[in-house]
């Protein structure tokens, strides 16, 4: 069995509210090491809320929450940078540094955290270009000049500079055309493998959901209920049966059958 | 994390087989780095094994070295592969193999000599480029507001009216402490080179003409391209990144007449009630002084002022401050809209915007100045 070491994500009951609108209420999230966890919600739950806490963006009104046995919001400066070094995070729209080349953009982390050779961090810096999937000639491109599909990219592999032990991601696979969004997945899933990756992702491909994610956290009443895509599918909860019963999840879990 | 073997690299059965171990990540890729390009190929060009089955850890930067260290292995033709590879680190191996880095086009490294050539050529350019669109631009909102014009109906009077309160009340403060002072100064610096002739009354004359004429004119301009025109451009070049321009383009809407003309109009409106408030207050700071500290009071302060200045001295001021106000608001908008893509872009535009509408002030004032001698206005 899991013990609470096992846990790479730790959050328990966490209180978010804006104003007077309460999103989360004694929420309760454990994420265990090497799995990958997919957040799912409709749109005003806090999916984006919940990671941006766990994070350390967004200090809850209440709970606590602890990755890698760690506080992110640690008040010493040097222990949440330790623990900012072994997370990776892809935000929506890929949040590139305008002002500086994809390939900069990645280097940035291994410059700040690394004392490698700039030889060595530019060299790095490609082959996570390369790994991601973008195009040679986009290392020097501005984040401006790119689509919204590169930018993910580049944002994945800025995620991905330090090799991180988790990942999170923000709707990754949105915006991108299916053939772009299966290579994602099957990059996710083989760094996965080799890094022993621990992937929190929001997500409302359920194609990604399908086919990489091993539990899914669903937010529901200002809650999460976490199950396999089997489990929940038994659930009998009308957003629960809207989501996983709909159209396109048939359509979805056929492909993946006749695959 | 420290605890965790070093890596290592070995030769093994005759130099056929190069045993790697230990953990291979970012936290001894400096090591590596440095040690690596010490391991020399064997002689001749038997093909090499390399195995992995000792790696504890594997990351990319790992797999980048070893895979660094087989195509150098490579290079001469010889046979290199990796074998007994674990099969935790099988893909992150097998991808290393495909990066192609070669195909990459070289880091953008700066060349001093170069680039003062390029920089000067393109800044040489940019400029007539950019004074072109200015014209073009000119000609679009003239052409926008003439419509406004014959039809009034089309002017947006909601935001006329906000932008009107933006950049003209919210700024007496600021153009009512700046104006004062320089009453201030001026009539201290003035009454100090003037009590040397014994003409200590002609301040007044000092700062009539010089406030009327000049300084209030010009010192508002100054502050409202700084206040103003900076925020107009930031504002629409923050709607450029949007796409919210693009937004209005496709409604049907003209962003000309949805953005621009408001702003344009506001400025036009508020900018000749600015400069007023400006000369007043610049009269009374200036008064101030000549009554506490030059002994002439504000009777004989006005007297002396209706014989200095005439109604022609306050007009040729207040005449410029529509003109101020159009190419300001003008010049605001068309960096605004020039912004592309990224916040970087928004601020350099805003700079941009600032620059060019107060040298394009200056250069007006100077023209006006010279009219004005010519007509003897």
């Amino acid at each position: 069995m899991a013990g609470p070491q096992d846990f790479v994500i730790q959050a328990h009951g966490i209180r978010s509210q804006f104003g007077e609108t309460v999103v989360h209420d004694g929420l309760d999230l454990d994420v265990k090491r090497g799995e990958v966890m997919g957040l799912v919600g409709g749109s005003g739950t806090g999916k984006s809320v919940l990671v941006n806490t766990i994070v350390g963006l967004r200090h809850p009104q209440a709970g606590t929450v602890r990755v890698l046995g760690r506080d992110p919001y640690d008040p010493d400066p040097v222990r949440r940078r330790d623990l900012q070094k072994r997370w990776g995070v892809l935000f929506q729209d890929g949040a590139l540094f305008s002002g500086l080349s994809v390939s900069e953009n990645i280097q940035v982390p291994l410059r700040e955290n690394t004392k490698l050779p700039q030889s060595l961090i530019e060299q790095i810096a490609r082959a996570k270009i390369a790994m991601v999937g973008l195009q040679p000639d986009a290392c020097n491109k501005l984040p401006s000049e790119l689509s919204g599909g590169m930018r993910k990219r580049a944002g994945l592999a800025r995620a991905l500079a330090m090799d991180p032990e988790i990942l999170f991601l923000d709707e990754p696979t949105a915006g991108l055309d299916p053939i772009g969004a299966s290579s994602f997945d099957d990059l996710i899933e083989s760094l996965r493998k080799s890094l022993n990756l621990t992937v929190l992702m929001v997500t409302h491909d359920l194609d990604s959901l399908n086919t990489i994610c091993d539990r899914i956290a669903v937010l529901l009443n200002k809650k999460v209920t976490v199950g396999t895509m089997d489990q929940l599918m038994a659930m009998d909860d009308p957003w629960l049966r809207a989501y996983f019963h709909g159209p396109r999840m048939r359509a979805a879990q056929h492909a993946e059958q006749g695959a | 994390m420290a605890s965790v073997a070093k890596p290592t690299l070995q030769w093994a059965d005759g130099r056929r087989r190069l045993v790697a171990g230990g953990v291979w990540d970012l936290s001894t890729a400096r090591l590596l780095n440095a040690r690596l390009p010490k391991v020399a190929a064997p002689e001749g060009g038997e093909p090499v094994a390399m195995d992995l089955s000792g790696v504890d850890r594997l990351d990319t930067a790992g797999a980048w070295l070893l895979e660094r260290v087989r195509r150098r292995f490579a290079a001469g033709g010889r046979d290199v592969s990796f074998v007994r590879v674990p099969d935790a680190f099988a893909e992150l191996v097998e991808d290393m193999q495909k990066v192609d880095i070669d195909r990459m086009p070289p880091p953008l490294r700066p060349r001093p000599v170069v680039s003062l050539v390029n920089n000067t050529g393109k800044v040489t350019f940019d400029l007539i480029h950019e004074s072109l669109l200015l014209l073009n631009f000119l000609g679009l909102v003239l052409i926008t507001l003439g419509k406004v014009v014959a039809n009034p109906r089309r002017l947006r009077v909601a935001s006329t009216v906000y932008h009107m309160e933006a950049t003209g009340i919210r700024a007496m403060l600021i153009v009512g402490l700046l104006s004062f002072l320089i009453g201030v100064v001026l009539a201290y610096q003035g009454a100090q080179q003037l009590a040397e002739f014994g003409a200590q009354i002609f301040v007044v004359d000092l700062l009539g003409v010089s406030i009327l004429r000049e300084l209030g004119v010009l010192l508002t301009a100054i502050m409202v391209a700084g206040r103003s025109g900076s925020a107009f451009t930031a504002q629409i070049g923050t709607m450029k990144v949007n796409q919210e321009v693009d937004a209005l383009e496709t409604l049907g809407l003209d962003p000309i007449e949805v953005l621009v003309i408001p702003r344009v109009v506001a400025l036009m409106i508020t900018m000749p009630l600015l400069v007023f408030f400006a000369d007043i207050v610049g009269l009374v700071g200036g008064a101030m002084v000549a009554s506490a500290a030059l002994g002439i009071d504000y009777g004989a302060f006005l007297n002396r002022l209706q014989d200095a200045v005439t109604l022609n001295t306050f007009f040729s001021g207040l005449v410029k401050a529509p003109v101020f106000a159009f190419v300001i608001g003008m010049v605001g908008c068309f960096q605004g809209l020039r912004v592309t893509g990224s916040a970087e872009s928004v601020g350099r535009q805003t700079t941009q915007s600032v620059v060019q509408s107060i040298m394009m002030v200056l250069v007006l004032d100077a023209g006006f100045s010279v009219l004005f001698a010519e007509i003897g206005f």
